[in-house]
């Protein structure tokens, strides 16, 4: 299942690094997404807990503008049956939800720097807040993965994407938003556990319910 | 086929009683507690629809039968009615009693959650024509939606208390409530639990005949 699945996973990011489809898109939406702000703040001073909510909302949209590409492409190009015949539904969700958490990983590394470079905010504990978007990450591709995976057998793929997503990570990103808050506050680690407690055990039954769920959209 | 006025005359009593029948004072309630009757059985409905359209979608993926997809569905475009009922109550007295009719309390942000899903539900649903493909990806879909309801519960009441009365059961689980009010409101949550089995049942019906003609 594992070699599979990272072979799936390989060839996801060979096609991504030939054809740069979604990763230039994704940079022009963060940079437009984060000078729309700026440009509409103007010399406005925001509070901790805004701009906390602010980089969330920045990550789920640019999240859920490149996120569901893994399975639509598939359909599109028609090669959705070829990777039916030829891996099991388990190893092509390993490989899809792999490929997911690395590009989210680039794309939320890339807004969280833009952010702190032109916003004037200061995280009082690093670590803390490294943690939250990295664990925030694994959660939010999670969901987004089994969500593309729905998306890309309905009818229509692009705007539905977001809405379908929004009410199962809100439990995430009330919990993300906050520990991010917390962290520019100078929480440490132990204040920021009960979020991380949370976050860890949304993201592990998430994915068990996508395994178990995901035979049952794949094989249509 | 009678029972259907059975149900008019038993909700017209209900609600001759709930607006009319003198309550007992309660503190900074007053006449207001009258919501209770309709803001908690309509509440009460939302949820079981919720759950009875999981149920039917769980049975739906085992079984694969299409009747149980409309079922689900069914109690899903119940459960969006009673919703918005139980919403617009809500707020209604909320304006009167805490000053606006939305102020991001946990008992709103949740009912609010349950209103998106219950959207995006209809939605995933309007956006897929094969019919045996909509099935199966809105039955998915509620599953995946039902297990992530139990971390608000974990999450909500930290972030602000709640300005809710207390339920009908509170803490030490003893009903706090006078003994005619009681009456009345066990009376209505009988009333508009019938009410919508009663329509369910109608929707189902209307679902055979549907499928009936397509074969």
């Amino acid at each position: 299942m594992w070699k599979q699945a990272l072979a799936i996973c390989k060839k996801d990011f060979r096609s991504e690094i030939r054809t740069r489809y979604s990763i230039n898109g994704l940079i022009m939406f963060i940079i437009v997404t984060i000078s729309i702000i700026k440009f509409s703040l103007g010399e406005e001073k925001l509070s901790n807990e805004l701009h906390a909510g602010l980089l969330w909302i920045i990550i789920f949209f640019s999240n859920s503008s490149g996120l569901s590409r893994v399975f639509v492409a598939e359909e599109d190009r028609g090669t959705s049956f070829v990777l039916k015949l030829t891996a099991s539904p388990k190893s092509v969700f390993l490989g899809k939800l792999i490929f997911n958490t690395t590009l989210s990983f680039v794309i939320n590394l890339f807004v969280v720097l833009l952010f702190l470079v032109t916003m004037d905010v200061k995280i009082a504990s690093f670590g803390p807040f490294m943690l939250i978007i990295v664990l925030g990450n694994f959660g939010l591709s999670s969901v987004m993965t089994i969500i593309a995976a729905l998306i890309s057998k309905s009818n229509s793929k692009g705007s539905l994407y977001p809405v379908l997503s929004f009410p199962l990570l809100l439990p995430l990103l009330l919990s993300t938003i906050n520990g991010t808050w917390l962290s520019f506050e100078g929480s440490g680690i132990t204040e920021l556990l009960s979020e991380v407690q949370i976050i860890v055990s949304y993201t592990i039954v998430i994915i068990t319910a996508s395994f178990l769920l995901f035979d049952i959209i794949w094989n249509e | 086929m009678k029972s259907k006025y059975f149900l008019f005359v038993w909700m017209l009593g209900v609600f001759c009683f709930a607006l009319l029948y003198p309550i007992p004072f309660i503190p900074a309630l007053g006449d207001k507690a009258r919501v209770l009757y309709f803001h908690v059985p309509t509440a009460w409905v939302t949820v079981l629809a919720f759950l009875l359209s999981m149920v039917y979608s769980v049975q739906y993926l085992r079984k694969k039968d299409i009747l149980y997809d409309y079922k689900a569905a069914s109690a899903a475009g119940l459960g969006l009615l009673f919703c918005i009922l139980a919403t617009v109550t809500g707020a209604v007295w909320a304006k009167f009693n805490w000053g606006a009719f939305w102020n991001w309390d946990p008992r709103q942000t949740s009912i609010f959650l349950l209103l998106l899903i219950y959207g995006a539900y209809f939605a995933l649903r309007s956006a897929t024509e094969s019919e045996e493909t909509r099935a199966k990806l809105s039955s998915v879909y509620a599953v995946l939606a039902f297990i992530t309801v139990p971390f608000f519960m974990f999450i909500l009441p930290r972030i602000v208390e709640s300005l809710h009365p207390d339920p009908i059961i509170n803490e030490s689980g003893k009903i706090n409530m006078d003994r005619s009010m009681l009456m009345i409101f066990i009376a209505s949550l009988a009333g508009f639990t019938w009410l919508f089995i009663w329509m369910l049942r109608i929707k189902i019906r209307l679902a055979k005949i549907e499928l009936s003609e397509l074969d």
